[in-house]
């Protein structure tokens, strides 16, 4: 086989035409595509395009991280919170290897990324040089396309074909790997963006006939659902969706990553969905008679156990992914479109309906919740504050309005529960991966993607120590990226789940930790604690009215669970509370 | 669920790591390639992948969609053995020295409609196109005779159906740059 870039046709723009290396190319490449911001650390094989960047640096800002597994997270900040495609690079071998968790996060969640890799010579491929490592073998799985270049006139359409595959259609990332005398060699530099790759195909036009079927359904439906997942956010139909659950009447809940696709004082929102969501949206799924899912492809964790899921419903799907259909849960319509469109288009064939009655046995299930669950989050009867308590007033003084950067934990699931989601693309969290160490450096990309808007990331203790390095990039950035600590010295999830179901074994989940006050200071950053219930308040007031950079820790009750809660394999009907 | 034979046919662009993109859909479901071949098609440009497994239909159909679903994939089809005409070949090496007086090894390759590819001093090497069951039988045949080597190639495969496949690449091909 042959090393090409094959099946590609381009655009109609002007070229420019200019003799340039190939390290130059990349640079101007970006430029071409609108990329005024790129996250990476340097080293020796992408040293070349470093030189560049250094040249260019008035029109393309570099930020560097402080490990390149934060440069791909801080990407998908960037990427999450300005629906644009998120840049990273980094150098080949141990650069490029630090990417490949971040990677595969992007591939699970669909954001969109450009990864840049250095790579050795083409002359060293395959003896195992210095820093040689097969990074487009080892992303392969995790990346919707990669290639590696070896001659520098392919790296103008390379990068062309990557931002293209990389925002459209389902997003996700690509990787581009350039050998070191590609970014040397000379070349007359031309730049056509990509339009089109003749064997992809992006996204087609619903088909009238799913349509008209999924109107009918909705139409004549006595308990519809809606599902929503974070398809409506990525194509940007949060207004034709918003349309859509008021005409239907129905109650609607959100996947993780649909959260804030509708505001959390939306009437007919119902809530959030899967193992650590509401106890409403879980166990109404099994009573609906028709599941609208838009933009969410019936993740475990949302379905618990598949045997016994919705089997009473009609479902229907809108996805745009065709290989999502009947993965997970079989559909009686599938309506393979860009959420968008497909809402646009099925608007005008829908009814005004109401479903009052129906909307009312989840508002009975809420208050159960609150009864069961809400008691225990909430009433002061512990020492320490809960997780909770945090969350709940950081909602109330922010009005739901931050940008809130999750790690993945407890603290993420309690965030998801009780952060009243009332502006869209607020909610930037690591869903499908669950990758901890996300949040911080995750935070700095979304910071730099909306300067405009409060961004305050939230982590656990363990998963803020799994990339706390990147408090340099703070320091260095003087970047007001607010950092809130929900300490429980403890791997809070892990050990409830040892808790409850490995006979409270709690095998390696404490943790000693540093004082994160002390540690803030060490990177210029203003920081406090919060231990007690009083201080709360003033805490977040001092975060909060901070113009810089704030770490606040507060430090939370030790042993508390996340309920609901629905336990491995077990059907959504059998949410716990207790 | 039921397992069977499945047959896919990928239609896709030339390019390099295509194999293991395609190959790792099958590893990450644990499921065992029988056989792959891969070659040029009837269209310039455009290979052809011959992929048999085993799998539930359900199973199958959702490694269809996560192949197709790869950027360099044009086209997959998945077929049960009704549905397409296969072949493979078998090459068998046979020494020279246990073969008896008479012609018993000519008489089997003639019934089989089978070959000599080549006759040398110490071996022969006899081909035999056809199904794995008339190949295994074959095999079953001379192996009384000692083989010395034996060697089966994966299947290829054509649809019965009187598919636009050629037409529909054409399309693609012409109307892309």
């Amino acid at each position: 086989m042959t090393n090409t870039l094959s099946g590609k046709s381009q655009g109609n723009e002007v070229p420019t035409k200019k003799k340039v290396t190939g390290a130059e190319a990349v640079v101007l490449s970006l430029l071409e595509e609108g990329v005024d911001i790129l996250f990476g650390y340097p080293g020796g094989a992408i040293m070349p395009v470093y030189d560049e960047l250094y040249k260019y640096q008035d029109q393309l800002k570099h930020v560097l991280v402080r490990h390149e597994q934060g440069a791909v997270h801080a990407a998908q900040g960037f990427a999450r919170v300005t629906n644009d495609v998120g840049v990273c690079i980094a150098t080949s071998g141990p650069g490029a290897t630090n990417l490949i968790t971040g990677i595969a996060d992007a591939m699970i969640d669909s954001t969109p990324l450009v990864c840049i890799t250095g790579q050795v010579a083409k002359h060293l491929l395959g003896t195992d040089a210095f820093q040689e490592t097969d990074v487009v073998g080892i992303s392969m799985p995790v990346t919707k396309w990669n290639y590696q270049v070896t001659k520098a006139s392919e790296i103008p359409e390379a990068i062309a074909k990557a931002f293209y595959l990389a925002k459209s259609g389902r997003p996700g990332p690509v990787l581009i790997d350039i050998t070191k005398n590609a970014q040397f060699e000379e070349f007359d530099f031309e730049y056509k963006k990509c339009e089109k790759v003749r064997s992809y195909k992006p996204v087609e036009p619903a088909e009238e006939s799913t349509l008209e079927e999924a109107a009918k359904l909705i139409n004549e439906a006595k308990k519809p659902y809606i599902l929503v997942g974070q398809g409506v956010i990525l194509s940007e139909a949060q207004k034709e969706f918003i349309e859509f659950v008021e005409k239907t009447g129905a109650p609607v809940a959100s996947t993780l990553l649909g959260l804030s696709a509708v505001s959390a004082d939306h009437p007919q929102y119902v809530g959030y969905l899967g193992m650590h969501g509401n106890y409403g949206p879980n166990v109404k799924t099994n009573e609906c008679d028709v599941l609208i899912a838009i933009g969410m492809r019936f993740d475990d964790r949302v379905t618990g156990d598949l045997s016994r899921y919705a089997k009473q419903a009609k479902v229907i799907h809108f996805e745009i992914d065709p290989a999502e259909i009947d993965k997970n849960v079989k559909t009686d319509v599938a309506v393979i479109a860009d959420a968008k469109e497909a809402l646009t288009r099925l608007l005008p064939k829908l009814e005004n309906r109401t479903h009052d009655a129906w909307l009312e046995e989840f508002r009975a299930c809420d208050r159960l919740e609150e009864e069961k669950v809400h008691v225990n989050d909430f009433a002061p009867d512990t020492k320490k504050p809960k997780m909770a308590e945090v969350v709940k007033m950081l909602s109330e003084m922010t009005e739901g309005k931050a940008v809130i950067v999750t790690d993945v934990g407890q603290h993420q699931m309690v965030t998801t529960r009780y952060y009243e989601f009332r502006q869209s693309v607020s909610n930037v969290t690591s869903g499908g991966l669950g990758t901890m160490g996300f949040a911080l450096p995750a935070a700095i990309g979304a910071k730099f993607g909306k300067r405009d808007r409060e961004v305050v990331m939230i982590a656990g203790d363990g998963g803020f120590q799994m990339t706390l390095q990147e408090l340099g990039t703070i320091m260095q950035e003087k970047l007001p990226v607010k950092i809130l600590i929900l300490n429980n010295s403890f791997l809070g999830m892990v050990r409830q789940w040892q808790q409850m179901f490995f006979e409270r074994r709690y095998s390696f989940t404490e943790m000693d930790n540093p004082d994160f006050v002390k540690l803030a200071g060490a990177f210029d950053i203003e920081a406090m604690r919060v231990s007690d219930r009083e201080s709360l308040h003033d805490g977040l007031t001092a975060m909060l009215n901070s113009e810089e950079s704030f770490l606040l820790e507060v430090v939370v009750e030790k042993e508390t669970n996340v309920f609901p809660m629905i336990p491995t394999g077990e059907s959504v009907s059998n949410v716990r509370l207790e | 669920m039921e397992k069977k034979r499945f047959t896919l046919s990928i239609f896709t662009e030339n390019t390099v790591g295509l194999l293991t993109r395609i190959t790792l859909i099958f590893t990450r479901r644990k499921i065992n390639i029988e056989s792959l071949t891969t070659s040029a098609s009837e269209i310039d440009n455009v290979h052809r992948f011959t992929v048999v497994f085993n799998s539930s239909h359900e199973n199958a159909i959702k490694v269809l969609k996560q192949i197709e679903k790869q950027v360099d994939v044009i086209k997959c089809f998945c077929y049960e053995d009704q549905d397409i005409i296969f072949q493979e070949i078998a090459l068998y090496k046979v020494s020279i020295h246990n073969l008896h007086e008479g012609n018993e090894v000519e008489n089997i390759v003639r019934k089989s409609h089978a070959r000599i590819l080549a006759a040398q001093p110490d071996f022969l090497v006899i081909e035999k196109t056809g199904h794995e069951y008339e190949t295994h039988e074959l095999y079953e045949q001379l192996k009384p005779f000692g083989l010395m080597q034996f060697a089966r190639s994966g299947r290829i495969a054509l649809a019965k159906e009187r598919q636009e496949v050629s037409a529909m690449l054409r399309d693609l091909a012409e109307n892309s740059i």
